[in-house]
């Protein structure tokens, strides 16, 4: 037991001194936490603003388009004036609409000086132009009056779910993003950590120092050492990212306020120039009704538990895979050769990740269920479906699976690992893989 | 008094016997050479010593018990294929081995000192083992190895990889080692190397022990009765006054001195050689001719081919 402490003890810390290690801890949560602020920026970054000249012969186009704080309109009679302005820089662009031989125009044509408009200004204008002119369509040629074609556009049906126990909303789209985000977490420490085993034994078997460590202590007591080492490791970096990100959000908030603010209603409308019309308010309204869904739904989910059970899943999982890693990493005498034996590792991990988007659909349906089971495949689609909520008895049956199934791969793995670490210069074949099995 | 003792040692591997029936006796504070060309069957051996790897059948003895896990830490283990881990500092490498094979921190420490600053290499106590030349490595190793003072010392190839200068200084460490009590096994098929340290050995071929002895006693039981003569002047024609039964396999002159190989059957002694040359020449030395242990080795091999 003493000796498993040392190679625990030195796996952690060769691994938690090095800079890799150290960089990636940094790096993580500037990462995670530029995923929260870079948006914000973003939306506050005012662009620059563009200001197209519309020249539009069929006058449908005339005082229709809405100004936003990107692109602002103006409207010019004659074309030649308005391309001879445009070098001047006094537009970004000129938008000609010329008349169209069936008095439904099907094309524009842009103008522009030095630079090209964006892509985004580009499907701007084009959706602006069909809204306009469906709107002249449906109006004038067909008498619906402006309410009437109003309330037709904001036919929009919210689904509400509500558990009948508890009474509470269900915020299912929160759900989805959370299961499929911590399933993926857990694809990506598996991965991770697995790889970093597997790199630990090649390391060892290819430096030849393998021989006299087992001339010490036994390869399976080696194999536990370093795999509950780089579990400890990935504990500490996952423990160390969840700080520095809070960390940085929090200094973040307390420096620069204002840039956690959503966009402001009014700001939007500011540069415009143009006062929002009732309609526009209803739909601020309804967004931020929706804003404030989502925070709820937020603060529904038990983070505690979520944590508890993505704590579980992470590490069983880790010890289910590590030790499968490890004894490919006993299999081979270099990296390059681990690709043919990768292959059973990677395929119900991948499994697991394609199949989360079918679970998401149907969290409680049979597929969810026996995927959640198996212990392959469960420490991934179990995260998936517990934001939906799983009966706690499927839950400790997948745990109690999971267990099992790490206790198996272990002793599996052993053998070929304790075989495999000895055998050097030749590349194992899955066949004699099954006779160090038998050794 | 055996230290170290292997009856009957079986060892199967899926398709092949790399040991069959294999016994050895290892007397206390002796070297014991365990010999055999490539794929004998010795590094089977030695891991099963090491037990690294359980033998199929047959029992293995360190000090009279039965040899089990707590005897680890009494054996030392050189294997062939030197190893460290390359990106670890030399100092903390050395001190998790030792560790490893059950020295305490502070006695590690201390017994580290001693030998760092034996061989005068205290200053790469912080350097990361892949800075370091492979001899030093093999230097590193060597202390490793016998850190935590262990009964039974086992060298795998012991010498390879180490230049003339350092094999002297190896040799010399181990020989001393060996007067404060311990016991080697070294494992070899380089004869000429560890002729001069051994006590005894064994030979191993095709898995199975072919020869085993004292060095000495092997040699004379496979002396062939040859001696060699110098003498002053050149190619004298030794036909002219040897007896018959004796045989001349060659006479070369090198300056103004001779020397002759001659081989006389076993009802004559070295002294009946001496008086039937005294007369005619001019005798500088004399000396007998003793096979050495590399061509018993190949002799035993190839015997055992045919």
């Amino acid at each position: 037991m003493k000796k498993i402490r040392l190679i625990i003890q030195r796996e952690y810390l060769s691994r938690v001194k090095k800079k890799s290690f150290i960089i990636m801890t940094i790096l993580g949560p500037v990462l995670m936490a530029s995923i929260w602020i870079v948006p914000f920026f973003l939306a506050t970054m005012s662009d620059e603003k563009k200001v197209v000249s519309v020249v539009d012969e069929t006058g449908i186009f005339v005082d229709k388009f809405e100004s936003t704080d990107k692109v602002f309109f103006v409207y010019e009679a004659d074309l030649e004036k308005a391309k001879e302005d445009l070098p001047k820089e006094k537009y970004s662009a000129v938008l000609y609409v010329y008349k169209p031989s069936n008095s439904i125009p099907d094309h524009a044509v842009m103008y522009y000086s030095d630079k090209s408009p964006g892509i985004v200004t580009q499907s701007y204008i084009s959706n602006a132009m069909q809204t306009i002119l469906k709107n002249n369509l449906l109006i004038s040629a067909h008498n619906i009056s402006k309410e009437d074609y109003d309330l037709i556009n904001r036919t929009n049906i919210k689904l509400n779910t509500e558990d009948i126990r508890t009474g509470k909303k269900s915020y299912t789209e929160i759900k989805t993003a959370l299961g499929i985000f911590s399933g993926i977490l857990i694809y990506f420490f598996i991965f991770m950590y697995g790889a970093q085993v597997m790199r630990g034994v090649i390391e060892e078997k290819t430096s030849r120092i393998v021989e006299v460590i087992v001339s010490s202590v036994k390869p399976f007591q080696l194999m536990m050492g370093k795999i509950v080492g780089i579990a400890l490791v990935g504990l500490t970096q996952f423990l160390l990212w969840i700080l520095l990100t809070f960390f940085i959000i929090t200094s973040l908030q307390i420096a620069k306020p204002d840039v956690f603010k959503t966009p402001k209603t009014e700001q939007a409308f500011d540069a415009g120039q143009k006062i929002p019309s009732a309609d526009q308010f209803q739909l601020q309204k309804l967004q931020n009704q929706e804003f404030k869904e989502l925070i709820a739904g937020l603060f529904d989910i038990n983070y505690g538990l979520m944590i508890i059970q993505f704590l579980f899943y992470f590490l069983a999982g880790y010890l289910l895979y590590a030790s499968l890693f490890a004894s490919i990493g006993a299999a081979v005498d270099s990296e390059a050769d681990t690709q043919q034996f990768m292959l059973p590792i990677t395929i119900p991990l991948l499994f697991a990740i394609i199949m989360s988007n079918f679970v998401i659909n149907n969290p409680d349906g049979p597929v969810a269920f026996w995927l959640s089971i198996i212990p392959l495949t469960s420490p991934i689609i179990m995260m998936v479906r517990i934001p939906f909520g799983v009966p706690v008895e499927q839950v400790y049956l997948s745990m109690g699976l999971l267990i099992l199934g790490f206790i198996a791969t272990t002793w599996f793995a052993g053998k070929i690992y304790r075989t495999g670490i000895l055998m050097y210069g030749k590349k194992a074949s899955y066949r004699e893989l099954w006779k160090w099995l038998k050794y | 008094m055996y230290l170290f003792s292997a009856h009957n040692i079986t060892k199967n591997y899926a398709a092949h016997t790399a040991l069959k029936n294999v016994s050895i006796d290892v007397p206390e504070q002796s070297i014991f050479g365990l010999l055999g060309p490539n794929g004998a069957g010795k590094t089977s051996l030695i891991r099963i010593i090491n037990q690294i790897t359980a033998p199929d059948e047959g029992e293995l003895f360190f000090a009279g018990q039965k040899l089990c896990p707590k005897h680890i830490s009494l054996i030392g283990y050189l294997p062939e294929e030197r190893g460290l881990y390359k990106k670890m500092k030399v100092g903390e490498q050395a001190l998790y081995l030792a560790q490893l094979k059950g020295v305490s921190k502070p006695e590690a420490l201390k017994k580290l000192k001693y030998w760092f600053e034996k061989f005068d290499i205290l200053d790469w106590w912080n350097k990361k083992v892949e800075e370091l030349s492979k001899g030093m490595q093999q230097k590193i190793q060597f202390i490793v190895t016998i850190l935590h003072d262990p009964k039974l010392l086992i060298f795998d190839e012991p010498f390879s990889g180490f230049d003339p200068i350092n094999v002297n200084l190896l040799k010399e460490e181990i020989l001393n080692l060996k007067n404060n009590g311990a016991t080697f096994i070294f494992s070899t098929h380089n004869m000429s190397s560890v002729e001069e340290l051994c006590d005894n050995i064994a030979l191993i071929n095709k898995s199975e022990k072919i020869l085993d002895g004292k060095v000495h006693e092997i040699k004379n039981t496979y002396k062939a009765n040859i001696f060699e003569i110098g003498y002053h002047g050149y190619s004298a024609d030794f036909n002219n006054f040897l007896p018959q039964a004796f045989e001349i396999l060659g006479n070369v002159s090198q300056n103004d001195v001779s020397k002759a190989q001659i081989k006389i059957p076993t009802s004559a002694t070295p002294n009946d050689l001496i008086q039937s040359i005294i007369p005619h020449l001019k005798i500088v030395s004399f000396n007998e001719i003793l096979p050495t242990m590399n061509d018993i080795f190949i002799q035993k091999v190839n015997e055992q081919k045919i």
